[in-house]
């Protein structure tokens, strides 16, 4: 089992000029550990960044799109994975960070936690690179290769909470947030 | 109530080519289906999203417009029921230009969408009402003509907007 804050510690050293689409405790935690304009939050309902981020996918097609998904979260919209690998969008990475419980809810877990593989369902649902991982070491060495693989790639992380991370949806919800998302999209052209 | 003719989905269609929409997200919709959607699967010039469920395409739809990328939802009215929840976060709160065209599930030809005996289509524009969400009803040909304004808006004013297809539509 890896911290969470380790695992995104370890992208951000990777991460360069990608959308990343994060939703509920791990983009809080990533909008500290890797500030950027190019960040997006508004997912406006949960289970929807795999959904939002596809939609940037398909409309910025020379763009590489990172989802920062959790697996409560997914559950909610497994279907987005059929959808995305209809679609096959090749800029589009899928991170799952599997804690198997709904942590911004009081904890209580998933149903399935700890049996159901969601590297398996991404898979038979048409993702044609699924990885999982559960060691910081494993995840260190392969993640600069798998940020450049054609997608729609699938990456599970088996995580727990790492360090406490300030909880702030204001930040994450706000206007500001979202009208700087636009212009930085803006000044790609 | 005036009508000339009956309403085509054909003029749907080249209505929303007008207003610029590049792309559809869409769940078959028995309203839309034949009139609509068959049509938009044979345009070469529309790229047609197929959805599992409604809520993705709201995503989608707001996504898309952050891309400076126009389109439209396509589904049923048990769909956006569905899918209250993202309308309400992203299109609403978030004002987002989520425009979707909405078939109302077995309407009665010529009669309100609020004296309906269908009680999942005598609450839609309710529902819609109590969220702030602008809609039209579109079921006469000369409806056809609200189409393009109401995208406009929506673009404009970065904000919701409900087609509701009235009528069956059936392949022309």
């Amino acid at each position: 089992m890896m911290k969470r804050d380790d695992c995104l510690k370890v992208l951000a050293q990777y991460h360069t000029d990608q959308i990343v689409v994060a939703a509920y405790q791990a983009a809080q935690e990533w909008l500290v550990i890797k500030p950027n304009e190019l960040n997006y939050t508004a997912i406006g309902a949960m289970g929807q960044a795999s959904s939002h981020a596809l939609g940037f996918a398909v409309g910025l097609p020379n763009k590489r799109v990172l989802v920062l998904d959790g697996d409560g979260s997914l559950l909610m919209n497994l279907g987005s994975l059929v959808t995305i690998a209809n679609e096959a969008p090749k800029n589009f990475i899928h991170f799952l960070c599997e804690n198997g419980s709904y942590e911004a809810n009081g904890g209580h877990p998933i149903p399935g936690a700890g049996v159901v593989s969601f590297a398996d369902i991404a898979k038979a649902a048409g993702y044609p690179r699924c990885y999982e991982f559960s060691d910081l070491e494993v995840f260190e060495s392969e993640i600069g290769r798998i940020l450049l693989e054609e997608g729609p790639v699938f990456v599970d992380l088996k995580v727990e909470r790492g360090e406490r991370y300030p909880v702030d949806y204001e930040n994450l919800h706000s206007a500001e947030r979202r009208r700087a998302f636009k212009a930085a999209l803006d000044a790609l052209k | 109530m005036v009508s000339t003719g009956t309403l085509q989905g054909s003029a749907i269609v080249e209505a929303i080519k007008l207003s610029g929409i590049e792309f559809v997200l869409a769940l078959p919709d028995i309203t839309t289906s034949q009139g609509v959607l068959l049509p938009i699967t044979q345009d070469p010039s529309l790229r047609l999203i197929r959805i599992a469920k409604e809520d993705e395409g709201v995503s989608i739809c707001a996504a898309l417009s952050l891309c400076d990328k126009r389109s439209v939802l396509l589904m049923q009215n048990t769909g956006l029921l569905d899918s209250i929840n993202s309308v309400r976060g992203t299109a609403v709160e978030f004002k987002m230009p989520v425009c979707m065209i909405v078939g109302l599930l077995s309407k009665e030809p010529g009669v309100a969408p609020m004296e309906s005996d269908r009680y999942g289509v005598r609450i839609t524009e309710p529902i819609l009402d109590a969220m702030g969400v602008e809609h039209h009803l579109i079921e006469q040909p000369q409806d056809v003509a609200k189409i393009g304004p109401a995208i406009d808006k929506a673009y404009d004013t970065s904000s919701p907007v409900v087609l509701l297809i009235g009528r069956r539509l059936d392949q022309e």
